[in-house]
Protein backbone atom coordinates (compact mmCIF):
# COMPACT_ATOMS: atom_id res chain seq x y z
CA UNK A 1 0.00 0.00 0.00
CA UNK A 2 1.78 3.32 -1.03
CA UNK A 3 1.22 6.15 1.72
CA UNK A 4 -1.24 8.45 1.45
CA UNK A 5 -0.46 11.88 0.02
CA UNK A 6 0.53 14.99 1.90
CA UNK A 7 -2.42 17.30 2.32
CA UNK A 8 -1.93 20.05 4.16
CA UNK A 9 -4.12 21.79 6.91
CA UNK A 10 -4.18 25.02 6.65
CA UNK A 11 -6.06 27.82 8.92
CA UNK A 12 -6.86 31.32 7.46
CA UNK A 13 -7.79 34.26 9.39
CA UNK A 14 -9.82 37.12 6.78
CA UNK A 15 -11.23 40.23 7.21
CA UNK A 16 -15.20 40.59 7.45
CA UNK A 17 -15.22 43.68 5.54
CA UNK A 18 -13.06 42.24 2.25
CA UNK A 19 -11.34 38.88 2.71
CA UNK A 20 -14.05 37.09 3.32
CA UNK A 21 -16.39 38.94 0.91
CA UNK A 22 -14.16 37.82 -1.32
CA UNK A 23 -13.99 34.21 -0.61
CA UNK A 24 -17.92 34.70 -0.88
CA UNK A 25 -17.89 35.79 -4.30
CA UNK A 26 -15.63 33.44 -5.26
CA UNK A 27 -17.87 30.47 -3.74
CA UNK A 28 -21.17 32.41 -5.47
CA UNK A 29 -18.80 32.57 -8.81
CA UNK A 30 -18.31 28.96 -8.55
CA UNK A 31 -14.32 29.92 -9.31
CA UNK A 32 -12.73 26.32 -7.82
CA UNK A 33 -9.75 26.25 -5.01
CA UNK A 34 -8.33 23.63 -2.49
CA UNK A 35 -10.34 23.14 -0.32
CA UNK A 36 -7.33 22.92 2.34
CA UNK A 37 -7.71 26.21 4.03
CA UNK A 38 -9.93 26.18 7.00
CA UNK A 39 -11.64 30.18 6.87
CA UNK A 40 -12.08 31.44 10.30
CA UNK A 41 -13.70 35.18 9.92
CA UNK A 42 -12.47 38.26 12.29
CA UNK A 43 -14.09 41.54 12.69
CA UNK A 44 -10.25 42.88 11.27
CA UNK A 45 -7.29 41.45 10.59
CA UNK A 46 -6.12 43.64 14.03
CA UNK A 47 -8.02 41.58 15.80
CA UNK A 48 -5.46 38.63 14.74
CA UNK A 49 -3.70 37.80 18.34
CA UNK A 50 -0.37 36.53 17.91
CA UNK A 51 -1.56 34.04 20.37
CA UNK A 52 -3.84 32.81 17.90
CA UNK A 53 -1.02 31.81 15.18
CA UNK A 54 0.99 30.17 17.28
CA UNK A 55 -1.64 28.19 18.69
CA UNK A 56 -2.87 27.20 15.33
CA UNK A 57 0.81 25.93 14.53
CA UNK A 58 0.92 24.81 18.40
CA UNK A 59 -2.01 22.27 17.48
CA UNK A 60 -0.65 21.10 13.75
CA UNK A 61 -1.63 23.45 11.49
CA UNK A 62 0.74 23.19 8.20
CA UNK A 63 0.39 26.57 7.75
CA UNK A 64 -1.51 29.65 8.34
CA UNK A 65 -2.95 32.53 5.87
CA UNK A 66 -3.83 36.05 6.93
CA UNK A 67 -5.97 38.02 4.25
CA UNK A 68 -6.49 41.62 4.67
CA UNK A 69 -7.93 44.27 3.22
CA UNK A 70 -5.39 46.65 0.63
CA UNK A 71 -3.73 49.38 2.24
CA UNK A 72 -5.79 52.03 2.61
CA UNK A 73 -9.08 50.34 2.36
CA UNK A 74 -9.29 49.09 6.26
CA UNK A 75 -13.17 49.38 8.08
CA UNK A 76 -11.26 50.53 10.94
CA UNK A 77 -8.60 53.03 9.27
CA UNK A 78 -5.32 51.03 9.81
CA UNK A 79 -6.21 47.64 11.10
CA UNK A 80 -4.42 45.83 8.07
CA UNK A 81 -1.23 47.71 9.04
CA UNK A 82 -1.32 46.79 12.69
CA UNK A 83 -1.79 43.23 11.03
CA UNK A 84 1.20 43.49 9.13
CA UNK A 85 3.49 45.05 11.08
CA UNK A 86 2.54 42.20 13.86
CA UNK A 87 3.07 39.60 11.00
CA UNK A 88 6.31 40.97 9.91
CA UNK A 89 7.64 40.44 13.71
CA UNK A 90 6.31 37.29 13.78
CA UNK A 91 7.96 36.05 10.89
CA UNK A 92 10.84 36.50 12.88
CA UNK A 93 10.04 34.97 16.04
CA UNK A 94 8.63 31.92 14.19
CA UNK A 95 12.24 31.47 11.87
CA UNK A 96 13.85 31.32 15.22
CA UNK A 97 11.30 28.65 16.56
CA UNK A 98 12.14 26.43 12.65
CA UNK A 99 8.99 27.76 11.38
CA UNK A 100 9.89 29.28 7.83
CA UNK A 101 8.10 32.42 6.01
CA UNK A 102 6.23 29.75 3.75
CA UNK A 103 3.93 28.52 6.13
CA UNK A 104 2.82 32.21 7.58
CA UNK A 105 1.67 34.12 4.95
CA UNK A 106 -0.23 37.41 4.83
CA UNK A 107 -1.81 38.93 1.85
CA UNK A 108 -4.20 41.11 0.56
CA UNK A 109 -7.93 40.45 -1.14
CA UNK A 110 -10.65 42.77 -1.49
CA UNK A 111 -14.19 42.31 -1.47
CA UNK A 112 -14.27 42.00 -5.45
CA UNK A 113 -11.75 39.86 -5.52
CA UNK A 114 -12.69 36.20 -5.45
CA UNK A 115 -10.36 35.38 -8.81
CA UNK A 116 -7.27 36.74 -6.55
CA UNK A 117 -8.39 34.71 -3.31
CA UNK A 118 -8.74 31.33 -5.62
CA UNK A 119 -4.87 32.14 -6.67
CA UNK A 120 -3.43 32.90 -3.49
CA UNK A 121 -5.46 29.81 -1.81
CA UNK A 122 -3.99 27.72 -4.69
CA UNK A 123 -0.51 29.21 -4.84
CA UNK A 124 -0.44 28.49 -0.92
CA UNK A 125 -1.39 25.13 -0.53
CA UNK A 126 1.23 24.18 -3.44
CA UNK A 127 3.74 25.80 -1.23
CA UNK A 128 2.89 23.95 1.64
CA UNK A 129 2.85 20.51 -0.06
CA UNK A 130 6.25 21.09 -1.31
CA UNK A 131 7.19 22.39 2.41
CA UNK A 132 5.94 19.33 3.30
CA UNK A 133 4.02 18.66 6.78
CA UNK A 134 5.44 21.35 9.94
CA UNK A 135 7.40 19.05 12.01
CA UNK A 136 5.78 17.17 15.21
CA UNK A 137 7.55 17.02 18.57
CA UNK A 138 7.77 13.33 19.34
CA UNK A 139 5.08 12.28 21.43
CA UNK A 140 8.37 11.21 23.91
CA UNK A 141 9.90 14.06 23.54
CA UNK A 142 11.23 14.65 27.50
CA UNK A 143 11.02 10.77 27.87
CA UNK A 144 9.03 8.45 30.04
CA UNK A 145 10.68 5.84 32.25
CA UNK B 1 11.88 19.73 66.78
CA UNK B 2 10.52 16.55 65.45
CA UNK B 3 6.65 18.23 65.81
CA UNK B 4 7.49 21.09 63.65
CA UNK B 5 5.88 20.09 59.69
CA UNK B 6 9.17 19.71 57.59
CA UNK B 7 10.22 21.79 54.46
CA UNK B 8 12.55 20.92 51.42
CA UNK B 9 14.12 22.78 48.90
CA UNK B 10 15.34 21.17 45.79
CA UNK B 11 17.08 22.51 42.80
CA UNK B 12 16.82 21.14 39.11
CA UNK B 13 17.95 23.13 36.90
CA UNK B 14 18.91 25.79 37.76
CA UNK B 15 21.67 28.56 38.98
CA UNK B 16 21.60 28.85 42.92
CA UNK B 17 20.16 32.54 43.02
CA UNK B 18 16.81 30.76 44.22
CA UNK B 19 18.53 29.74 47.26
CA UNK B 20 19.88 33.11 47.40
CA UNK B 21 16.51 34.75 47.00
CA UNK B 22 15.59 32.55 50.16
CA UNK B 23 18.14 34.01 52.42
CA UNK B 24 17.53 37.55 51.56
CA UNK B 25 14.27 37.17 53.61
CA UNK B 26 16.78 38.28 56.03
CA UNK B 27 15.46 38.10 59.81
CA UNK B 28 12.17 36.55 58.09
CA UNK B 29 14.26 33.43 58.05
CA UNK B 30 13.87 32.95 61.94
CA UNK B 31 10.25 33.04 61.11
CA UNK B 32 10.72 30.47 58.60
CA UNK B 33 13.13 28.34 60.74
CA UNK B 34 10.46 28.29 63.53
CA UNK B 35 7.43 27.00 61.89
CA UNK B 36 9.52 24.36 59.53
CA UNK B 37 12.39 21.76 59.92
CA UNK B 38 14.24 21.52 57.20
CA UNK B 39 15.04 18.44 56.18
CA UNK B 40 15.94 18.33 52.63
CA UNK B 41 18.17 21.14 50.63
CA UNK B 42 21.42 19.98 48.71
CA UNK B 43 22.62 23.87 49.04
CA UNK B 44 22.94 23.71 52.62
CA UNK B 45 22.37 19.89 53.84
CA UNK B 46 23.56 16.59 53.13
CA UNK B 47 20.56 14.59 53.26
CA UNK B 48 20.59 11.63 50.47
CA UNK B 49 17.99 11.13 48.12
CA UNK B 50 17.51 7.60 50.21
CA UNK B 51 16.46 9.39 53.19
CA UNK B 52 13.56 11.43 51.69
CA UNK B 53 13.00 7.72 49.88
CA UNK B 54 12.78 6.77 53.23
CA UNK B 55 10.15 9.16 54.73
CA UNK B 56 6.38 8.03 54.50
CA UNK B 57 4.32 9.69 51.31
CA UNK B 58 2.84 12.93 51.70
CA UNK B 59 5.43 13.30 54.87
CA UNK B 60 6.86 16.82 53.71
CA UNK B 61 4.44 19.58 54.77
CA UNK B 62 6.27 21.79 51.92
CA UNK B 63 8.66 21.48 49.36
CA UNK B 64 10.03 24.37 47.16
CA UNK B 65 11.47 23.22 43.85
CA UNK B 66 13.80 25.83 41.66
CA UNK B 67 15.16 25.15 37.95
CA UNK B 68 13.50 23.87 35.13
CA UNK B 69 14.21 20.11 34.40
CA UNK B 70 16.87 19.41 32.00
CA UNK B 71 18.02 15.99 33.06
CA UNK B 72 16.56 12.55 33.85
CA UNK B 73 17.82 13.22 37.37
CA UNK B 74 15.29 16.74 37.67
CA UNK B 75 12.81 14.45 36.81
CA UNK B 76 13.20 11.85 39.06
CA UNK B 77 13.48 14.23 41.93
CA UNK B 78 11.07 16.07 40.83
CA UNK B 79 8.57 12.98 41.08
CA UNK B 80 10.03 11.38 44.18
CA UNK B 81 9.12 14.94 45.83
CA UNK B 82 5.75 15.61 44.80
CA UNK B 83 4.95 11.99 46.27
CA UNK B 84 6.43 12.88 49.57
CA UNK B 85 5.20 16.44 49.71
CA UNK B 86 1.64 17.82 50.68
CA UNK B 87 2.21 21.27 48.95
CA UNK B 88 4.35 21.57 45.94
CA UNK B 89 5.25 24.79 44.80
CA UNK B 90 7.13 25.97 42.07
CA UNK B 91 9.73 28.15 42.83
CA UNK B 92 11.08 30.74 40.82
CA UNK B 93 11.03 31.23 36.51
CA UNK B 94 12.57 28.05 35.32
CA UNK B 95 10.39 26.15 37.51
CA UNK B 96 7.69 28.52 36.29
CA UNK B 97 8.26 28.58 32.44
CA UNK B 98 11.82 27.01 32.02
CA UNK B 99 13.76 30.16 32.62
CA UNK B 100 16.93 30.87 31.15
CA UNK B 101 17.82 27.42 31.00
CA UNK B 102 14.82 27.22 28.10
CA UNK B 103 16.55 28.99 25.22
CA UNK B 104 18.56 25.83 25.25
CA UNK B 105 15.17 24.80 23.84
CA UNK B 106 16.33 27.21 20.64
CA UNK B 107 18.89 24.35 19.85
CA UNK B 108 17.61 20.92 18.82
CA UNK B 109 20.85 19.44 18.86
CA UNK B 110 21.38 19.45 22.51
CA UNK B 111 24.30 20.92 24.65
CA UNK B 112 26.77 18.26 24.03
CA UNK B 113 27.56 19.42 20.33
CA UNK B 114 28.20 22.80 21.35
CA UNK B 115 29.91 22.05 24.22
CA UNK B 116 31.90 19.33 23.08
CA UNK B 117 32.60 19.24 19.55
CA UNK B 118 32.26 23.17 18.66
CA UNK B 119 34.01 25.13 21.88
CA UNK B 120 36.72 26.57 20.83
CA UNK B 121 38.72 26.22 23.89
CA UNK B 122 38.11 22.75 24.23
CA UNK B 123 40.41 20.50 22.15
CA UNK B 124 38.39 16.80 21.70
CA UNK B 125 40.09 15.79 18.68
CA UNK B 126 39.06 12.24 19.67
CA UNK B 127 35.27 13.51 19.71
CA UNK B 128 34.51 11.70 22.78
CA UNK B 129 30.87 12.70 24.34
CA UNK B 130 29.66 11.90 27.70
CA UNK B 131 27.34 8.91 27.98
CA UNK B 132 24.37 7.94 30.00
CA UNK B 133 26.65 4.73 30.60
CA UNK B 134 29.88 4.04 30.64
CA UNK B 135 31.47 0.30 31.55
CA UNK B 136 35.03 0.71 33.27
CA UNK B 137 36.66 -2.41 34.44
CA UNK B 138 35.53 -1.47 37.98
CA UNK B 139 31.70 -1.47 36.95
CA UNK B 140 29.38 0.31 34.71
CA UNK B 141 29.11 4.49 35.77
CA UNK B 142 25.67 6.18 34.66
CA UNK B 143 25.32 9.74 34.67
CA UNK B 144 21.66 11.40 34.09
CA UNK B 145 20.97 11.53 30.81
CA UNK B 146 19.30 14.97 29.00
CA UNK B 147 15.85 14.86 28.28
CA UNK B 148 14.98 15.62 24.88
CA UNK B 149 14.16 19.42 25.62
CA UNK B 150 13.99 21.49 28.80
CA UNK B 151 10.30 21.21 30.28
CA UNK B 152 9.03 23.48 33.24
CA UNK B 153 8.11 21.10 36.67
CA UNK B 154 4.26 21.76 35.33
CA UNK B 155 5.29 19.47 32.46
CA UNK B 156 6.08 16.36 34.51
CA UNK B 157 4.51 16.72 38.14
CA UNK B 158 1.64 18.67 39.68
CA UNK B 159 2.31 21.91 40.53
CA UNK B 160 0.19 23.35 43.51
CA UNK B 161 1.41 26.78 43.01
CA UNK B 162 4.33 29.19 41.62
CA UNK B 163 6.31 31.42 42.92
CA UNK B 164 7.45 33.81 39.61
CA UNK B 165 10.53 35.62 39.60
CA UNK B 166 14.24 35.20 38.76
CA UNK B 167 14.92 35.50 41.41
CA UNK B 168 11.43 36.33 43.20
CA UNK B 169 11.52 39.37 45.56
CA UNK B 170 11.58 38.72 49.01
CA UNK B 171 8.58 40.42 49.74
CA UNK B 172 7.26 38.68 46.99
CA UNK B 173 8.35 35.24 48.87
CA UNK B 174 7.66 36.40 52.07
CA UNK B 175 3.89 37.29 50.96
CA UNK B 176 3.96 33.74 49.51
CA UNK B 177 5.18 31.81 52.71
CA UNK B 178 3.45 33.56 55.05
CA UNK B 179 -0.64 32.33 54.68
CA UNK B 180 1.07 28.70 54.24
CA UNK B 181 2.93 29.07 57.80
CA UNK B 182 -0.10 30.73 59.27
CA UNK B 183 -2.66 28.51 57.57
CA UNK B 184 -4.20 30.84 56.31
CA UNK B 185 -6.74 29.67 52.99
CA UNK B 186 -5.01 29.46 49.55
CA UNK B 187 -5.89 30.89 46.41
CA UNK B 188 -7.16 28.25 43.83
CA UNK B 189 -4.66 25.68 42.77
CA UNK B 190 -2.47 26.22 40.19
CA UNK B 191 -2.20 30.46 40.62
CA UNK B 192 0.63 32.43 41.70
CA UNK B 193 1.03 32.84 44.94
CA UNK B 194 2.87 36.89 45.68
CA UNK B 195 2.71 38.10 42.10
CA UNK B 196 0.17 40.23 40.82
CA UNK B 197 -2.16 39.65 38.11
CA UNK B 198 -1.40 42.65 35.62
CA UNK B 199 1.59 43.52 33.58
CA UNK B 200 4.47 45.61 35.22
CA UNK B 201 3.54 48.39 33.24
CA UNK B 202 0.66 48.53 35.96
CA UNK B 203 3.45 49.32 38.64
CA UNK B 204 5.61 51.16 37.11
CA UNK B 205 5.80 55.23 37.67
CA UNK B 206 6.89 56.23 34.23
CA UNK B 207 5.23 58.78 32.31
CA UNK B 208 3.54 57.00 29.68
CA UNK B 209 2.39 58.69 26.17
CA UNK B 210 1.52 57.57 22.91
CA UNK B 211 3.64 55.48 21.42
CA UNK B 212 5.53 55.68 18.19
CA UNK B 213 8.63 53.88 17.81
CA UNK B 214 10.72 54.32 14.29
CA UNK B 215 14.32 52.29 15.83
CA UNK B 216 14.66 50.41 18.09
CA UNK B 217 17.83 51.19 20.82
CA UNK B 218 20.31 48.27 23.06
CA UNK B 219 20.36 49.15 26.36
CA UNK B 220 24.18 50.70 26.06
CA UNK B 221 22.75 52.43 23.18
CA UNK B 222 21.02 55.29 24.52
CA UNK B 223 21.04 57.27 28.15
CA UNK B 224 17.55 57.00 28.47
CA UNK B 225 15.52 60.10 29.76
CA UNK B 226 15.18 59.05 33.89
CA UNK B 227 11.18 59.96 33.39
CA UNK B 228 9.67 58.70 30.70
CA UNK B 229 8.11 55.12 29.24
CA UNK B 230 11.21 53.13 28.94
CA UNK B 231 9.84 51.68 25.86
CA UNK B 232 8.90 55.10 24.37
CA UNK B 233 12.25 56.04 24.25
CA UNK B 234 12.90 52.68 22.11
CA UNK B 235 14.68 50.05 24.55
CA UNK B 236 12.74 46.65 24.19
CA UNK B 237 11.13 46.29 27.47
CA UNK B 238 9.00 43.68 28.25
CA UNK B 239 6.74 45.22 31.10
CA UNK B 240 3.23 45.51 28.64
CA UNK B 241 4.17 41.14 28.44
CA UNK B 242 5.27 40.50 32.02
CA UNK B 243 3.52 40.36 34.93
CA UNK B 244 3.79 42.33 38.12
CA UNK B 245 4.43 42.12 41.44
CA UNK B 246 8.45 42.89 41.22
CA UNK B 247 7.39 46.33 42.26
CA UNK B 248 8.99 47.44 38.59
CA UNK B 249 12.37 47.91 39.90
CA UNK B 250 14.36 47.43 36.58
CA UNK B 251 12.34 50.16 35.00
CA UNK B 252 12.94 52.14 38.02
CA UNK B 253 16.61 52.15 37.78
CA UNK B 254 16.48 52.53 33.79
CA UNK B 255 16.87 48.97 32.70
CA UNK B 256 14.26 47.77 30.78
CA UNK B 257 11.91 44.71 31.96
CA UNK B 258 13.50 41.53 30.30
CA UNK B 259 10.21 39.41 31.53
CA UNK B 260 11.28 37.33 35.01
CA UNK B 261 8.13 37.16 36.18
CA UNK B 262 6.55 35.14 32.95
CA UNK B 263 3.05 36.53 31.20
CA UNK B 264 0.03 38.36 33.26
CA UNK B 265 -2.55 36.23 34.19
CA UNK B 266 -4.35 34.87 31.39
CA UNK B 267 -1.74 34.97 28.47
CA UNK B 268 -0.59 31.63 27.34
CA UNK B 269 2.49 33.08 26.01
CA UNK B 270 5.03 36.15 26.35
CA UNK B 271 6.16 36.05 22.77
CA UNK B 272 2.59 36.71 21.62
CA UNK B 273 1.75 38.87 23.86
CA UNK B 274 4.83 41.08 22.80
CA UNK B 275 4.24 41.10 19.43
CA UNK B 276 0.90 41.89 19.85
CA UNK B 277 2.45 44.99 21.85
CA UNK B 278 5.27 45.96 19.72
CA UNK B 279 3.31 44.82 16.55
CA UNK B 280 0.90 48.25 16.82
CA UNK B 281 3.39 50.84 17.97
CA UNK B 282 5.53 50.96 15.22
CA UNK B 283 6.56 53.89 13.57
CA UNK B 284 7.39 53.30 9.62
CA UNK B 285 6.00 56.86 8.68
CA UNK B 286 3.74 58.27 6.18
CA UNK B 287 2.53 55.14 3.67
CA UNK B 288 0.12 56.36 1.19
CA UNK B 289 1.12 55.48 -2.20
CA UNK B 290 3.84 53.15 -0.80
CA UNK B 291 3.18 49.94 -2.39
CA UNK B 292 2.56 46.77 -0.35
CA UNK B 293 6.11 45.39 -1.08
CA UNK B 294 7.49 49.20 0.09
CA UNK B 295 5.20 48.79 3.01
CA UNK B 296 6.45 45.64 4.33
CA UNK B 297 10.46 46.89 3.76
CA UNK B 298 9.63 49.74 6.02
CA UNK B 299 8.89 47.84 8.70
CA UNK B 300 11.31 45.41 8.23
CA UNK B 301 13.57 48.29 8.17
CA UNK B 302 12.45 49.23 11.57
CA UNK B 303 12.55 45.80 13.24
CA UNK B 304 16.31 45.39 11.52
CA UNK B 305 16.66 47.20 15.19
CA UNK B 306 15.80 44.26 17.28
CA UNK B 307 18.10 41.49 17.32
CA UNK B 308 17.12 38.06 18.36
CA UNK B 309 13.03 38.61 19.18
CA UNK B 310 13.04 34.72 20.46
CA UNK B 311 15.80 34.92 22.77
CA UNK B 312 14.20 38.89 23.90
CA UNK B 313 10.50 37.84 24.11
CA UNK B 314 11.02 34.20 25.67
CA UNK B 315 14.31 35.03 27.65
CA UNK B 316 12.37 33.42 30.73
CA UNK B 317 9.67 31.50 29.26
CA UNK B 318 10.26 29.67 26.40
CA UNK B 319 9.72 25.94 27.94
CA UNK B 320 6.07 27.21 28.71
CA UNK B 321 5.63 28.63 25.51
CA UNK B 322 2.81 27.30 22.65
CA UNK B 323 5.46 26.20 20.79
CA UNK B 324 8.03 25.02 23.69
CA UNK B 325 11.34 25.97 21.46
CA UNK B 326 12.45 25.21 18.14
CA UNK B 327 10.20 21.85 16.11
CA UNK B 328 12.40 19.39 15.05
Amino acid sequence: MTEPAFEPRIIGFLCNWCSYAGADKAGAAQVPYPPHVHFVRVMCTGRIDPHFVLQAFAQGADGVVILACHPGDCHYKEGNLRALQRHRLLLRLLGQLGIGEERCRFDYVSAAEGDKLAAVVGDLVKMIRAAGPLPVRPEQEIGRD
Amino acid sequence: MANKPQLSIYWAASCGGCEIAILNLHERLLDLDAAFDLVFCPCLLDTKKKDIEALPDRSIALTLVNGALRTGENREMARLLRRKSQLLIGFGACAHQGGIPALANLDPAGPLPAIYLEGPTTPNPARTLPLPETTVPEGTLQLPPFLGRVAPLAEEVAVDYFIPGCPPEPEQVWKALDPVIQGKPLPPLGSALGAGRSAVCAECGRRKREKKISRFHRTWEIVPDPEQCLLDQGLVCMGPATRDGCGALCPQVSMPCTGCYGPPEGVADQGAAMVAALGSILDIGPITGLSPEEIAARIDEVLGSLPDAAGTFYKYSLAGSLLKGRLP
